[in-house]
């Protein structure tokens, strides 16, 4: 449909020729896959709030197009710019997450969310991505400028970032940025003494955060003791599995579903594997894989280190979170609510992982010859 | 600053080179822990999808059986094993008003099958924008074939279960009966609800149900036969305490007991509480002969009526002369029990009937048990009145353990309508001697030989007992004249009795027959009478000559009347 000369040079025409078109196409199915899941999975939750069948649907498609809009465009940005939009986009958050915490709308118990205009906007799901670029831009210049304390910079926005996501609190962007960030850090070639102690302080964090918050501690317990107490939502996650098989009931013909608690968001995955099968899950296993992947291995003969460490942050967030929402469901590990990137309910989500996966589209572009920073 | 400037980048240009190095390495690194992890996801799922997905879901089953499915409640059975209550799987049908094409087309057909439905409200039922409906519970196999085959779409199948109970009404009031939900609403299915849900084998009752029938079919006669409204019978077992029937008529169907009369519901032998009349000059008599207040040979004036403030104590049909104790229960005199009752004493009284159980709620493993009315002040008067059987009203289930007590030697044991182990005696209280307990088994017999319990006489079984007719107390508070009921208290063989039978007629009307009479000894001794030589050969109680000199001599009671006249008979 799209036919280009390769001698157009065009912005739309040297993006086309120069864009990872197969990592395109692997989102572009985990959109239309989402768009699938959303209308099995979320019309029993609606109806269980008492809301019409099809609002988080109809909610969902409107925030495909400006999530659409927002990859694309953002992914022919050049470097600097991409750099650019970041900075702006984390000074921005920063501002509107210290609103969400002054005056944002409390929601079970959170404080995540900012009423904008009608809107609502989760600043969280946006921050992340930029805190990426930020942190990878200080620390590839700590390496490459004598003398500029990329490092310490870096340590001091991850200090902010993670001090605003523990007023919320929002314990899943905590680990998720953590995570991130011990990545970033890790492949910046910090000394193997300081990744030990990364580990540990990893370690300490998820123990302490066992002691000091109490559902953490209940959600642990319950995962090593399914007995100790509700594990219905997990049981009915793994029945939907079962129920699905090999080749999964069929799209709209799942059950477990209608009682599945959360089946549009944070236990998406399970409605897949009940409609879609097995085959299905191995596949959007496989994209994710993929997608992560195929962005390192591209890394493998990137020569500029700001670009290494951003794609590295961008996908270590965007596979991680897809790695937690999948072992969740399937009782891997204990249950963390996330959603599953571009396919699970949320606008904010949508919007921040087309935000972040633009960047890391533009990032990952072939720039052979054209003298870019 | 120029040495510098020449020297800078190439020093750069090597931290670079070294720094993408590490950085080239470390990636690999994460990027072979991020495939592991998707490895072992992948791995994950084909393990729960097609691995464990053959096996039974967790959840519901496991973790929660309550809410799984429902699991087949337990039979009820009698005491030789026959089901009372049984649970059925059926297909119970309901629609989906959402997939439903055309509501108006469907509820036609379906009304083709259902005609019982009404087509109005099942086309609203199949209109709405609703995901969920019944629309019949437990369909028969027939019809559940007949919708299939009529092929609506929107129109499902759920299995369901449904409590069957294969003697209808004839144990209804025991076993009580279920809600559309299989809830126990009452009887034995309420109050072992949650036994019977966690399945197992079934549940015993003590009642046999070929006793169950005699007793039905033979006071539903004796009720038919004085246009009576009610009655009500029981037999137990004075030894074990088991009731091996237990039958209030009018009853019901278990399997629809909503749509019928409240009144059928209702347990006329367990939660009725009812002034029992003179087969309470039983329970004076004990109370007088186990205190000392009097003896075999005591005589009680009952020449002429007492008055006592505002009330008159007479007879019916009095003999209007001293009584002996055996002579007060025979003609069934009220003064003669008034006056045995005062020489007790309000407080032998009140011990002796408290230890009989009269006095407080009773308890059986049903949930309908009624609390008997004891009078707030226990004065003189009621003293006199509770001596004959008026002023304190119990439920016939406790007059009857009363009786129980002093059928097996005096000892009060629990009653219980579940199947006690054979040969299983429950520890029990002794309320009277066992002296005293012959002396009224012998007082029983007599009544039944030369008074008012005549009609029961059957040969061979030895029957003992005693009539009662009360008044029934009208919606005022007053006696209704002409209404009464009238019960018999019976025990057999009375030389070493083994079975308690009594049986209530409620409201009898005057018939021809009966010469006018309304009272027990021609309403209600004739069915026991019919009853006992039915039942006691299933019992395994074998008839005996009544007139052996052996059965005599132990039988005999010296009543010498206040008139000196000697002798076993009063003809």
């Amino acid at each position: 449909m799209i036919n280009f000369a390769r001698t157009d040079t065009s912005v739309i025409g040297r993006w086309w020729w120069t864009v990872d078109r197969w990592v395109l196409a692997a989102l572009m199915i985990l959109v239309g896959l989402g768009i699938v899941l959303i209308f099995a999975a979320s019309p029993a939750v609606a109806e269980r709030i008492g809301l019409d069948s099809f609002y988080f649907v109809r909610k969902q498609i409107g925030y495909l197009a400006p999530a659409l809009v927002i990859l694309l465009s953002v992914s022919l940005l050049n470097v600097r710019n991409v750099r650019r939009l970041a900075v702006v986009m984390f000074l921005l958050m920063v501002v509107c997450m210290v609103l969400t915490i002054l005056m944002g709308v409390e929601i079970k118990g959170a404080r995540r969310w900012l009423s904008l205009a009608g809107f609502t906007l989760q600043p969280s799901e946006f921050i992340k991505p930029a805190f990426a670029v930020v942190s990878a831009w200080m620390l590839a210049s700590g390496r490459m400028t004598s003398g500029f304390p990329g490092r310490t910079i870096a340590m001091a926005l991850y200090g902010l970032t993670i001090g605003l996501l523990l007023l919320q609190p929002d314990m899943g962007m905590v680990v998720l940025t953590s995570a991130m960030f011990a990545a970033q850090l890790f492949v910046a070639g910090i000394p193997m003494a300081l990744v030990a102690i990364m580990a540990i302080g990893g370690l300490a964090g998820i123990v302490g955060a066992y002691f000091v918050f109490p559902h953490v501690a209940s959600r642990i317990d319950r995962f090593l003791d399914p007995s100790s107490g509700d594990s219905y939502q997990v049981n009915t996650g793994l029945e939907a599995f079962m129920n699905g098989g090999l080749f999964g009931r069929g799209p709209g013909e799942g059950t477990v579903k209608e009682i599945l608690p959360d089946a549009h968001a944070d236990f998406i995955f399970a409605v897949a594997g009940e409609e879609l099968g097995l085959i299905a899950c191995l596949f959007i296993v496989a994209l994710f894989a993929f997608i992560v992947l195929r962005g390192f291995t591209r890394m493998l003969s990137e020569g500029n280190l700001f670009i290494l460490f951003a794609v590295t942050g961008l996908l270590v967030q965007f596979g991680l979170q897809a790695i937690i929402h999948m072992s969740s469901t399937l009782h891997l590990m204990p249950t963390k609510g996330m959603t599953l990137p571009l396919i699970s309910y949320g606008g904010s989500s949508l919007l921040g992982i087309a935000f972040g996966m633009g960047m890391v589209l533009a990032l990952t572009r072939s720039r052979a010859g054209l003298g870019e920073v | 600053m120029s040495m510098m400037g020449n020297n800078t980048p190439q020093k750069l240009e090597g931290a670079t080179k070294q720094a993408l190095e590490i950085g080239r390495t470390r990636l690999l690194m994460t990027g072979a822990i991020f495939l592991l992890a998707f490895t072992v996801i992948g791995a994950r799922l084909a393990d729960i999808t097609v691995f464990q997905g053959g096996a039974e879901p967790k959840n519901h089953a496991a973790a929660n059986p309550r809410n799984a499915w429902p699991t087949t409640r337990a039979d009820i059975v009698d005491r030789n094993g026959s089901l009372l209550a049984t649970s059925l799987v059926t297909a119970s049908l309901y629609a989906n008003p959402r997939q439903i094409l055309d509501s108006r087309d469907a509820a036609q057909k379906l009304i083709t099958v259902l005609p019982e439905l009404s087509l109005a409200e099942l086309q609203t039922k199949l209109t709405g924008n609703r995901s969920f409906t019944w629309i019949r519970r437990h369909l028969t196999p027939k019809q559940q074939y007949e919708v299939n085959r009529l092929g609506i779409p929107g129109v499902y199948f759920q299995r369901d279960e449904r409590r069957v109970y294969p003697q209808g009404p004839l144990a209804a009031h025991v076993v009580g009966f279920t809600g559309v939900d299989n809830d126990g609403l009452a009887g034995i299915e309420r109050s072992f609800d949650e036994v019977l849900k966690g399945g197992g084998r079934g549940l015993a009752l003590s009642i046999d149900l070929r006793i169950q029938h005699v007793l039905r079919q033979e006071i539903t006669a004796g009720m038919k036969r004085v246009n009576a409204i009610g009655g009500a019978g029981m037999v137990i077992d004075v030894h074990s305490g088991e009731m091996l029937g237990m039958v209030s008529l009018p009853d019901f169907d278990p399997h629809n007991p909503t749509s019928l009369d409240p009144k059928t519901l209702f347990n006329r032998n367990t939660l009725g509480v009812y002034e029992q009349g003179s087969m309470f000059k039983l329970f004076t008599a004990a109370l007088a002969l186990d205190s000392g207040a009097a003896n075999m040979t005591s005589t009680f004036d009952a020449s002429k009526p007492i008055k006592i403030s505002r009330f008159t104590i007479s007879d019916f049909q009095g003999k209007g002369r001293v009584l002996s104790l055996p002579e007060v229960l025979v003609y069934s005199s009220n003064i003669g029990a008034a006056k045995m009752a005062l020489a007790a004493g309000s407080e032998v009284q009140k011990k002796y009937l408290g230890a009989f159980g009269l006095l407080r709620k009773p308890t059986l493993e049903i949930p309908e048990i009624g609390a008997p009315m004891v009078p707030a002040q226990w004065k003189e008067i009621n003293t006199m009145t509770i001596g004959f059987g008026h002023g304190l009203a119990v439920s016939p289930l406790q007059m009857a353990s009363g009786i129980v007590a002093i059928a097996n030697g005096g000892v009060m044991r629990p009653i219980t309508v579940l199947k006690r182990a054979a040969g299983e005696h429950p520890q029990g209280n002794r309320v009277i001697s066992q002296r005293t307990a012959t002396d009224m088994q012998k007082l029983m017999r007599l009544v039944v030989t030369d008074g008012s319990g005549k009609n029961a006489n059957v040969p061979g079984y030895l029957v003992g007992g005693k009539t009662g007719t009360a008044e029934k107390v009208n919606e005022h508070g007053g006696y209704k004249r002409r209404a009464v009921l009238s019960s018999f208290v019976s025990a057999f063989p009375m030389t070493n009795p083994r079975y308690v039978v009594l049986v209530s007629i409620d409201e009898p009307q005057p018939i021809k027959e009966n010469f006018g009479y309304i009272t027990a000894g021609w309403v209600t001794t004739p069915v026991v009478g019919r009853i006992i030589p039915r039942i006691a050969p299933i019992l395994g109680v074998s008839p005996v000559d009544d007139q052996a000199a052996d059965v005599k001599a132990r039988m005999y009671v010296n009543y010498t009347s206040a008139k000196g006249r000697p002798g076993a008979s009063v003809e």
